[in-house]
């Protein structure tokens, strides 16, 4: 599923290295990457939006680090390296959340440190940031991370809207309206995915054509 | 301390609390190798293998690092365990098979990047699981996993030979059928009470 992402050629300008996590290689509509986050926090928007933050920021500062550090990682041990890099960001995020909402700690659980497997970060840091300067490392973090948590707001929005009737804890239906508990359940988080992707393969296909 | 009996934690690992339907872990080699059901059996034993190793392991390192009262190194140290553990049988299936070494390809060292392993460490620390319990848990997990993926690739051999609309093919079509084998494993709630 993890679409090989080559570095961009000479060609790209900066403004390209962000513009692309966005849509084109959107991390989770297009990349598939990163997956278990995505499907087990978004039932609220509210824990969407923080998950995609967090993700966000270790990305960042995982991509600035491991992109620093380029020439000096032997090639044989440079997946161990990214790992370790990524696990002591994700501790100070654990910890940070922690001090910052207890209650959001608590709705997001083992998850925080569950980001040290999400893939997205390890292959930017593999794909992307191993290969290219600083700068333009910054700038597809950001990109990417703001993808990712566009998609998961996304997500987390019709989940919420639909499961719960609410949207970050404001009431928007009647009172009549029937809860759709499947969405809050494992099962809608599968459906809400594959429903998004489905929009986003009718849009493919159209441009396409035209 | 829980009093949950060994039988209740594997079931409920296994099928209640499924890692994969109910957990959303390891997600990502869910999706990538259940294209045919015998890549996805012999993948499903490797995670379970390495599953059971690094449940071992972290059951060690957290009575160390609550012993020298350095909690903060907990996710480091697992996560070290398990990328280690996954080289090994990385090296391992490469003597004994080349052949699955190649159909397994990248998602043989992306174990290390499943969240199944790591969630599997992190929830038995959470839960106060003693050794037996630990190895226990890490079996049920691995077997609930192996369970979902083998399912998953019936369902996707099958459906090579169904018409579907052309919008709906790849991702979006195995995200479907996903969401309702999680359905189908709801049914299993309520066996081996909490």
């Amino acid at each position: 599923m993890s679409k090989d992402t080559t570095a961009s050629g000479p060609g790209a300008t900066t403004t390209d290295e962000f513009i692309k996590g966005l849509w084109r290689e959107n991390p989770v509509f297009v990349q598939v990457l990163g997956m278990c986050p995505v499907l087990a926090v978004s039932n609220t928007a509210e824990n969407a939006l923080a998950m995609g933050l967090a993700t966000a920021f270790v990305l960042l500062m995982s991509n600035i680090l491991v992109s620093l550090l380029r020439d000096f990682i032997p090639k044989q041990v440079r997946i161990a390296s990214y790992i370790l890099i990524i696990a002591t960001f994700v501790t100070v995020t654990d910890y940070a959340i922690q001090a910052i909402s207890v209650e959001l700690y608590k709705s997001l659980g083992a998850f925080i440190s569950l980001i040290v497997v999400n893939c997205l970060i390890l292959s930017r840091a593999e794909a992307f940031a191993s290969k290219n300067t600083v700068g333009k490392s910054i700038l597809d973090a950001l990109g990417m991370g703001v993808g990712f948590t566009f998609a998961l707001f996304c997500l987390g929005a019709v989940r919420e809207i639909l499961g719960n009737g609410t949207f970050f804890e404001w009431s928007l239906f009647p009172e009549g309206f029937q809860n759709w508990i499947v969405m809050i359940l494992p099962a809608g988080g599968f459906f809400t995915l594959a429903g998004w992707l489905l929009i986003i393969n009718v849009i493919q296909t159209r441009k396409i054509k035209s | 301390m829980n009093t949950e009996s060994l039988g209740t934690i594997f079931l409920n690992a296994a099928l209640v609390n499924n890692f994969v339907l109910a957990y959303f872990l390891g997600i990502c080699p869910f999706l990538g190798v259940s294209g045919a059901v015998k890549t996805a059996s012999k993948m499903g034993v490797a995670v379970m293998f390495v599953m059971v190793i690094s449940s071992m392991c972290a059951f060690g390192i957290h009575a160390f690092l609550a012993a020298i009262n350095a909690p903060y190194l907990q996710l480091i140290s697992y996560i070290v365990v398990i990328a280690s553990t996954v080289q090994l049988v990385e090296m391992f299936i490469k003597k004994m098979s080349p052949s699955l070494f190649r159909s397994l390809g990248i998602f043989l060292p992306l174990i290390t990047t499943n969240c199944a392993i790591l969630g599997v460490a992190l929830f038995q620390t959470n839960k106060g699981y003693g050794f037996l319990e630990s190895i226990v848990y890490a079996l049920g997990a691995g077997a609930g996993f192996t369970l979902a993926l083998l399912l998953i690739a019936g369902l996707r051999e099958q459906l090579n030979f169904a018409d579907v609309p052309q919008i709906s093919k790849g991702t979006a079509l195995t995200l479907f059928i996903a969401g309702i084998l999680s359905l189908c494993f709801m049914g299993f709630a309520g066996l081996g009470a909490q």
